[in-house]
């Protein structure tokens, strides 16, 4: 299936190959630089490309390509899907998925993938059997190694591989036992209408849909146990308005800016950690602003206003006014932009959704239990 | 398939050549001259030096850096001699790398490679099942041809081994194998035979990715598999699932009759179809008269189901095409809430999903369309993303939702990405052609996108018009006015090119216009661009032929013009236009025919949706996404006629008891199967086969055996008996626990609150702000007593409706009740916060530029009074028809599913002018099949109406399919009054009276107008005796 991987960074150097069928020149890549030359935005880079003898399937994750090499028919989805459990287990092993991270770490890097990947074709991904084969980099561990010779690399088959729960190591065993749940919610400005769940497979199914109950034995560390989408019918759901008046005249080299952000019906908890960003027109200087409260920068090259805002006060709520600098003679810009606002409420999730309890059988001990609430922006756009 | 490959290792090997061949010169090369390569040599003899030690250390940091090396890209493989000495090193860590190393280079230096063999060869009988494993990986990734019957031998023997870890592997060596040595084809078909009778979940993945690389068409092999297989997908890792429905997808549709065919009653037949499994003879009787579905086509169905809920977005496509091309028509409706899921995702799964989703809506508009919402488009999307978005959009345009949608595509044509805006205004045209009602809406406000400032948007409007005007010519004379008036002022050469040409096609239609556009045209005619100049010639020569008295002169001066033209293009076309069009003694018999030659009856271009033409590939598939078909893409076969011998799939049951008791004993070692498909036995052991029979039999043998500790993967595992009286416990403990809960809740939600206060308090201090709960129980108290605490910040109104919303949600038992929300209703349930107010206006507002910030006031005027009519009639400027600030999600029962025998009905007033006429009320009207049949021929009979009353009914619904749901509107015009309009729903078999008597509120109709002329009009209005107040509901 995965014939190859090539990772590439954002000024287009190669800086990582693994083939796990026979070579592939990285002349492959020159392809995809051609997509991505023709593309002009990252963002635009077709996932799929089809060159003369393979097909090149690619996913960009925190300023990184991951192009993979494809000879024959798979499903596309397969192979993304995968390609981000890479990154993701890149960013579990490393704390973050970048060139500099994985470039300090090239041999973990290299055997995680030969377990990842035999022939083309997913062979271990679970995190917990993972991290029993290949031990995950700390200061101490790699102290005692050069000391003692020891390795990180596991000898035995971790008993997960071969266990119908994969996701969960036997004989764990702490002085502690936690649960935390910690609910993320988030809300997207244009609402969806339906809901739907997607589990971690560690769900029994058949309780869920015939008792509506959550029964699973769960992986050791941190995992995502079910993802879902609830509508929101109620506008009133959302927690933040924005008062907005963003003018530029006509034959004139200015424009004036002002927005103003507070709270609506946020069920008495603050919303805070409050990001503005709007592209601004192609045609846009620079911008001179006074914010109330946090701060602005303007970026002239990509034309990105960012505010961080901070925590709303109801008594004074914060506002940007300024003007904007056009350019002379371009005629003023059609639309206005849009606004793309980051906010976060803890202690609330928006939807009304509550761990009801958590029971746990065949164990002895009662573990501690915890919960935790934070309501945040998705994709939230106010268009202006 | 083998050529294929054959072919393609030719390539590789060539490329690899090549570049060996370069690497090899730059690593030999005279070293005084270039110092990089010298260093390198000398890096690599310290190397060499390191593997030579006697210390694993410093033989672990040279395979480090090597393996650095090898991760660059940087040939490494003169290293090869000093490395595989260490191939039997004791050290694990060093042996791995020394694999890695191997693997990347053995093909290269196959000779040096044969001297790891021997280690290999004795690491596969290691006691260690992961260090045999990995011994088959490695020996089977060295592609040295020589190695083949040692591989082969290997292969067998991992075939066998008691590992299933291994048996994993070694199904992932025959693929190795076979792209190494076709010709070991029949040797390799073998083992997949033997290996797909394997029963470890772990193995089933990779012996099907290795039977589709290998031998897809010996379909025969899966036969006796087939049950088996479906019975144990739930458990198989995710990569492996996708695998196995993509094979199973092309076995069904050989193996089984279509099921689109006839589907009536197939929900009684699915009840009875295990009992008549017994007699297959009685069934293939049945099946020439009425469709049954085979009870493996239907196990399929059913147990890839619950994969829907995958967290594998790959897995959750290729159920989604499974249900695509084998499930009844009917079912396809459940996949489309788990794809609508996977668009939270990243823009890659976004990409193909939305590709996927583009591909169904074409075929089956209903499927999508209450999911509307989930395709508009962000500013931030990328754009391949929005025009797939867009795409959705358009094919999921109806007469219901296109008043929202235009509203939607005016944002979008301003949008600062004009790739996109351009792609947008086709749109526009394609739901123009689409839905007749529109047509002149969209034309409209087309137009007034003819005056845009940006060039592609005015080309785009131009060239789409133009379309438009093609397919109905005889009705659109004022716009063919218009649009040559607007030739004054665009300057686009394409467009005026495009203005011009249609003025000539329809020269016949404005006689008076046209011969003036072309005097104009002639004035300036050198300055014109090249295109336009080629049209004005041919405008002339169609003028010519069919109004030759006002125009010839005008004609021949531009000929004359045509002819010392410096572009001998133009030259070229005026002579061939003077030849064809003035008659003289050389022109011959074709100038008889210009007048049809030049105005032939053109065919309209046809504007349908690019993603048409891919539905002959299968759903998921790479050849889907590039629309052209991908090496090794295996067709999905057209259904039977009759389907094939059933019995084939059938286990034998002797076999099956042989088969059984070791496999029960097995179970013990290995993890059994059941333990996610615990309660999937259950149900089908009352009408299971007999085989199934069997097989629950054994699992509950198994279960006694089963002992209490959860350190034993085996036993934990494992049967659905320890789950279940794990549940029953569960239930039991869980009443107890209700009913404490609920008495320690009153003292909790008393504690509870103090309890808040000081993880309020404490929230300062604490770093995160989070509050921990210590039980789930506190947390519910605690929660309500907060959220009631703060609905006193909220007015009345809105505090009613966040209950009503969370209510369903904090349900006592479920932790999640999502299914609450019934997704059939959601249409309705959900309208549209912004409507449309007129969409001429709407349309026309395309090219107002963005009014900033005018404060409105808006106020709903009773459309009755007939002043206020007058107002509209005369447009007055201060009052604007406006979007409803508000619209209420209520809907009124229609018609009850219990009166409707099965068909239920809600209506909705959807505060949005009606398309129908503008003294109507739009009235949304949702049909829902509870039935299990279909429902065919849905209209509305006779009408009871009071004098007056007029109504626009709905188009008839041809067939509602069973759990279908639709949305049709009609308008209704109440007299402003509210009297009921009663009038008969009617299907193929039964009449229904209904009802619908509209509230005083929904006969208004929202405008925007300026205080100062609020007053005014509400002066006007107590004049006729209304209290102020009535009119000011805003």
């Amino acid at each position: 299936m995965i014939h190859s991987l090539f990772l590439i960074n954002c000024s287009g150097d190669i800086f990582l190959e693994k083939h796990w069928k026979s070579v592939v020149s990285q002349s492959v890549c020159d392809y995809f630089f051609e997509a991505q030359e023709k593309a002009a935005d990252v963002e635009n880079v077709p996932p799929v490309i089809s060159t003369p003898h393979h097909y090149l399937i690619s996913i960009y994750r925190d300023k990184l390509f991951f192009v993979s090499v494809i000879q024959t028919e798979v499903p596309p989805l397969f192979v993304i899907e995968f390609l981000h459990r890479v990154a993701d287990t890149f960013q579990d092993y490393f704390g973050e998925c970048s060139e500099a991270a994985i470039k300090d770490n090239v041999v973990i890097v290299y055997e995680l993938l030969e377990e990842m990947l035999d022939n083309g074709f997913p062979l271990a991904t679970e995190s917990n059997i993972l991290k029993e084969l290949i031990k995950p980099p700390t200061i101490l561990r790699s102290v005692v190694n050069s000391i003692t010779g020891s390795s990180n690399v596991g000898d035995t088959l971790p008993t997960g591989q071969l266990s119908n729960i994969p996701w969960r190591r036997a004989g764990v065993k702490y002085t502690n036992n936690e649960a935390y749940f910690d609910v993320v919610e988030e809300i997207d400005a244009i609402i969806d209408k339906s809901d739907d769940v997607s589990f971690h497979p560690c769900i029994r199914f058949k309780r869920w849909e015939s008792e509506r109950v959550l029964s699973f034995i769960p992986p050791d560390g941190n995992f995502r146990l079910i993802s879902y989408r609830v509508s929101s019918q109620n506008l009133v759901a959302i927690p933040v308005y924005v008062k907005h008046c963003i003018s530029f005249k006509e034959n004139s080299s200015c424009g004036r800016f002002d927005i103003t952000i507070g709270p609506k019906q946020n069920m008495g908890k603050t919303i805070e950690g409050i990001t503005v960003t709007v592209h601004m027109p192609k045609v846009v200087l620079n911008m001179n602003l006074t914010p109330t409260q946090g701060s602005y920068t303007f970026d002239p090259v990509t034309k990105v206003l960012t505010w961080d805002v901070g925590k709303i006060t109801p008594q004074k709520l914060p506002s940007l006014k300024g003007l904007v600098n056009l350019q002379s003679g371009a005629p003023k810009p059609e639309e206005n932009p849009s606004l793309n606002i980051q906010f976060k409420i803890q202690q609330l999730a928006i939807s009304g959704l509550k761990v009801n309890r958590l029971d746990m059988y065949g164990e002895k001990y009662k573990p501690f239990k915890g919960v935790k609430y934070v309501t945040k922006a998705g994709k939230f756009q106010v268009r202006t | 398939m083998s050529s294929n490959s054959f072919a393609y290792s030719e390539q590789s090997g060539g490329g690899e050549a090549t570049e060996l061949g370069q690497e090899a010169t730059s690593t030999i090369s005279p070293s005084g001259a270039f110092g990089l390569f010298s260093s390198d040599l000398k890096k690599n003899e310290d190397l060499k030096q390191m593997l030579e030690s006697n210390k694993d250390s410093a033989k672990l940091d040279a395979m480090k850096r090597i393996v650095g090396m090898i991760a660059k890209g940087k040939n490494a493989s003169e290293l090869f001699p000093a490395v595989v000495k260490n191939v039997a090193s004791k050290n694990i860590e060093i042996k791995k790398l020394v694999y890695v190393y191997l693997v990347r280079y053995a093909e290269e230096q196959q000779d040096l490679a044969l001297l790891s063999i021997s280690t290999f060869q004795r690491a596969l009988k290691d006691p260690n099942q992961l260090i045999r494993a990995s011994a088959l990986r490695v020996l089977s990734s060295i592609r040295v041809p020589i190695i083949v019957p040692i591989m082969m031998l290997a292969i067998k023997e991992a075939s066998a081994d008691l590992s299933p870890y291994v048996r994993k592997n070694a199904a992932h060596a025959i693929q190795k194998l076979y792209s190494l040595d076709p010709e070991q084809k029949e040797m390799l078909i073998e083992v997949i035979e033997k290996l797909l009778k394997d029963k470890s979940t772990l193995v089933a993945g990779s012996v099907v990715m290795a039977f589709e690389e290998v031998c897809p068409d010996r379909i025969d092999l899966i036969h006796k598999n087939y049950r088996k297989l479906c019975n144990l997908l739930v458990d198989v890792e995710e990569w492996g699932q996708v695998v196995i429905i993509h094979m199973l997808t092309r076995y069904a549709r050989t193996q089984f009759v279509s099921p689109w065919k006839e589907e009536d009653g197939l929900e009684d037949d699915e009840k009875n179809f295990y009992d008549s499994d017994d007699d297959q003879k009685e069934k293939t009787d049945k099946r020439k008269k009425s469709y049954t579905m085979d009870p493996d086509h239907r196990l399929l169905i059913r147990n890839t189901k619950p994969l829907l809920q995958s967290r594998n977005a790959a897995v959750v496509m290729a159920v989604a095409q499974l249900y695509w091309h084998i499930s009844p028509k009917s079912e396809v409706g459940i996949i489309s809430k788990s794809l609508v899921r996977l668009l939270r995702s990243n823009r890659e799964v976004q990409y193909i999903v939305l590709q996927n989703i583009a591909t169904m809506s074409i075929q089956r508009k209903g499927m999508f369309e209450p999911y509307l919402k989930s395709f508009y488009v962000r500013s931030t999307d990328p754009t391949m993303i929005k025009t797939l978005k867009l795409e959705i959009l358009t094919n999921l345009a109806n007469e219901a939702n296109i008043s929202t949608l235009l509203r939607e595509f005016q944002t979008y044509v301003k949008s600062q990405d004009k790739e996109f805006a351009a792609a947008t205004i086709q749109t526009i045209g394609r739901c123009a052609t689409n839905i007749s009602e529109v047509t002149d809406t969209c034309l409209n406000g087309l137009v007034c996108l003819l005056s845009n400032r940006d060039e592609i948007v005015v080309a785009e409007s131009v060239v789409v018009i133009k379309k438009l005007l093609q397919m109905q010519p005889a009705q659109h004379g004022e716009i063919i006015k218009h649009m040559a008036k607007l030739l004054d002022s665009i300057t686009v050469p394409v467009a005026r090119a495009s203005i011009l040409w249609l003025i000539g096609e329809n020269c016949e239609r404005v006689p008076k216009i046209a011969p003036d556009v072309l005097r104009k045209m002639a004035k300036g005619f050198t300055s014109e661009d090249d295109l336009v100049k080629l049209q004005i010639l041919n405008l002339g020569a169609k003028l010519y032929l069919t109004n030759s008295k006002q125009t010839k002169l005008l004609t021949q001066y531009i000929l004359n013009l045509g002819k010392y033209d410096q572009n001998y293009d133009i030259r070229d076309r005026t002579r061939f236009i003077r030849q064809l069009i003035v008659p003289n003694e050389k022109s011959g018999a074709l100038s008889k025919y210009a007048k049809k030659i030049f105005l032939a009856q053109k065919p309209a271009p046809l504007l349908e949706s690019p993603f048409k033409d891919r539905d002959h590939f299968q759903l998921g598939t790479l050849s889907h996404t590039l629309n052209t078909k991908a090496t090794g893409y295996l067709e999905l076969s057209n259904w039977p006629e009759v389907a094939p011998d059933p019995s084939v799939r059938n286990v034998e049951v002797i076999e099956l008891a042989k088969e059984w008791t070791p496999a029960g004993k097995a179970k013990k070692e290995n993890p059994a199967k059941k333990f996610y498909s615990e309660s999937e036995e259950e149900e089908d052991s009352s009408d299971s086969s007999s085989d199934s029979d069997s097989e629950s039999g054994s699992a509950s043998g198994e279960q006694e055996e089963e002992g209490d500790s959860s350190d034993d993967s085996s036993e934990d595992s494992s049967s659905e008996h320890k789950s279940d009286s794990e549940s029953a416990s569960e239930v039991g403990n869980k009443r107890t626990a209700k009913r404490n809960s609920k008495s320690k809740r009153k003292r909790d939600s008393e504690d509870g609150e103090n309890e808040n206060e000081k993880s309020k308090t404490s929230d300062s201090s604490n770093a995160d702000s989070s509050s921990i709960e210590e039980s789930s129980s506190d947390s519910e108290s605690e929660s309500e007593s907060e959220s009631e605490s703060e609905s006193r910040k909220v007015t009345k109104e809105k505090e009613k409706k966040t209950k009503q919303n969370i209510n369903p949600l904090t349900k006592d038992v479920s932790l999640l009740d999502l299914d609450d929300f019934n997704p059939v209703s959601t249409p309705v349930a959900l309208p549209t916060p912004a409507l449309s107010p007129s969409l001429i206006a709407d349309l026309e507002g395309l090219n107002l530029s963005t009014t900033s910030s005018v404060i409105t006031k808006e106020v709903r005027l009773k459309t009755s009074e007939e002043k206020s009519r007058k107002i509209f009639k005369d447009y007055n400027p201060h009052i604007m028809v406006s979007t409803p600030v508000f619209v209420p999600v209520k809907t009124h029962v229609l018609l009850h599913r219990m009166s409707g025998k099965g068909l239920a009905a809600h209506y909705f007033f959807p505060r949005q002018p009606c398309i129908f006429g503008d003294k109507m009320v739009s009235v949304q009207i949702t049909l829902n099949n509870t039935t299990d049949r279909k429902i065919e021929n849905i209209h509305i009979g006779g009408k009871r109406l009071p004098v007056g009353m007029q109504m626009h009914v709905f188009n008839t619904i041809e067939s509602l399919e069973p759990e279908g749901s639709i949305t049709v509107s009609m308008g209704i015009d109440f007299c402003d009054s509210t009297q009921t309009a009663s009038f008969q729903l009617c299907t193929k078999d039964d009449c229904f009276n209904v009802n619908i008597q509209p509230p005083v509120g929904e006969l208004l109709l929202p405008v925007a107008m300026s205080e100062k002329d609020f007053k005014k009009e509400q002066a006007c209005l107590s004049a006729l005796h209304l209290p102020a107040q009535q009119t000011q509901e805003c």
